[in-house]
């Protein structure tokens, strides 16, 4: 029953899995970011349309989160393929469909940071399985412990993504057949909470460097001024 | 150490590049990116004295896969000089040393050049782009293309410049890149993210002032919250909130 509810989902699986590893393990070249990964789910959903639109809204949260060391952060790769699959699959001006999907991008990613959390404990435990071995100055412990790193991360990230979706598919077509705000309230609200996080993560970003703040300002003023000119 | 440099053939180079990419391919919490460095120069050591079943070649390894923590991409250049130091046979006891030494600067210039800078400045360049109308591919290409000039070069300058250094490669970190360019690319962040984030905010709620003008000024306020909240929640789970309530709102009302 399961299996046959996932088997449609099953490219995006793959692709929460392949992007997932981005994030930290391989090859971090940041095809995980939300504005990236959204788009590309979106895309084989059938819309790269919504997927980039919805990539951008979650791509503002994610610049809050730096991952910096060994820091606990979103993990915003199979988080956002899970985001760009549902506001893919919506039909365009569906009540609801975009702060839903946000919202449930966003659980996603905590899950998916969480899992990288237990992710390193269980790197730790098979480098010190394979310690000996290392110390004595085996290469093969050494590859062992780096590719099994790999594996778990590739097979995290896709199990993440499946939970997630298994769950999410049929919870957000339920939510949005009972939704009755205008879509444009409902992207007015992602808006707004997205821009007030990335605003904030960048305000953040300033305070280490001199000067920056009237950069930022400034950029406001003249963004302002463009955005206000095309509305 | 010896004054010229040693060669390597293509295929170790090539080997060893690639490998960088897979650096915390099993980051965790008590080696952090220990066994990255050993996996990376791996196909270089296999060049020691008495090959991959020598002595040298399993105390270099032993050494390498321990603690040891630096930004993922600048730690290509530890992997360098910690190749040329082991193949030039210099005491093991200097080499650990400058494992301790270069670990902090690699992390912290590489945190603030390029998860500080960067990261958020190509993001920024990429939401301005989508603001303006460009199709998903454009934004995607430009997002992708220049970040990863930046990050396979750093890869690449970083193994290439530490090889050629070895163990006295803390001159050549003094490049203007590393040196000035977190400050001047936090500059330039704050100003592109400025103008990117009305035009991208636009660009998703479409047409109309009073609803932009509404939303803009409500992102002001909430931006101030959260910034005074900091420390005690993060934004992206107070905006779990946020929606969650509005979702709750929508479907009871």
């Amino acid at each position: 029953m399961i299996t046959a509810e996932l088997l449609p989902l099953a490219p995006f699986i793959v692709l929460g899995a392949l992007l997932g590893l981005d994030v930290v393990a391989f090859p971090q070249a940041m095809i995980s970011r939300p504005i990236v990964a959204a788009t590309v789910a979106g895309a084989l959903a059938g819309s790269p349309m919504s997927g980039l639109t919805i990539g951008v809204a979650l791509e503002f949260f994610a610049l809050e989160a730096m991952p910096f060391g060994s820091s606990r952060y979103p993990e915003w790769g199979s988080a956002s393929v899970v985001g760009g699959v549902l506001f893919g699959r919506a039909e365009e001006g569906t009540a609801g469909a975009m702060a839903v999907a946000v919202l449930i991008a966003l659980i996603a990613a905590g899950i998916g940071g969480t899992s990288m959390h237990l992710l390193r404990r269980l790197n730790a435990a098979v480098a010190r399985k394979q310690q000996a071995r290392i110390a004595r100055g085996s290469g093969s412990a050494v590859t062992v412990v780096q590719l099994t790193g790999l594996t778990i991360d590739l097979v995290r990230a896709g199990m993440v993504t499946a939970l997630i979706l298994a769950v999410a598919v049929p919870l957000y077509d339920r939510i949005l057949a009972t939704f009755v705000l205008t879509p444009v309230i409902s992207r007015a609200v992602v808006v707004g909470t997205a821009s007030a996080v990335g605003l904030a993560a960048i305000w953040k970003v300033t305070q280490s460097t001199a000067g920056a703040r009237w950069y930022l300002l400034t950029g406001l003023l003249v963004g302002f001024s463009i955005a206000w000119r095309v509305a | 150490m010896t004054e010229q440099t040693p060669r390597l053939p293509v295929r170790t180079w090539l080997a060893v590049f690639s490998r960088l990419f897979a650096m915390q391919g099993a980051f965790n919490y008590e080696t952090m990116v220990g066994n990255g460095i050993a996996f990376a120069m791996e196909p270089a050591l296999r060049r020691l004295p008495g090959g991959p079943r020598g002595p040298a070649y399993a105390a270099a390894l032993g050494r390498h896969s321990g603690y040891f923590n630096a930004h993922p991409y600048l730690a290509a250049v530890a992997v360098g000089a910690l190749m040329r130091a082991e193949l030039d046979g210099v005491p093991a006891a200097q080499i650990e040393r400058f494992r301790v030494a270069a670990a902090g600067p690699l992390g912290s210039v590489g945190d603030r050049l390029v998860w500080a800078g960067w990261l958020p400045l190509c993001s920024s360049i990429a939401l301005l782009a989508f603001g303006l109308g460009a199709a998903p591919v454009t934004v995607l290409l430009l997002f992708l293309g220049l970040y990863n000039v930046l990050h396979v070069g750093l890869r690449g300058w970083g193994l290439v410049v530490g090889w050629r250094h070895g163990l006295r490669v803390a001159s050549a970190l003094d490049a203007w890149i590393l040196r000035r360019g977190p400050a001047h690319m936090g500059r330039a962040t704050a100003f592109v993210a400025g103008v990117a984030l009305p035009v991208a905010a636009h660009g998703i709620i479409g047409p109309g002032r009073a609803l932009l003008g509404t939303v803009l000024g409500a992102v002001a306020v909430s931006a101030a919250i959260v910034t005074t909240l900091r420390g005690k929640a993060e934004g992206w789970q107070l905006a779990i909130v946020v929606l969650l309530g509005f979702t709750l709102y929508g479907v009871a009302r």
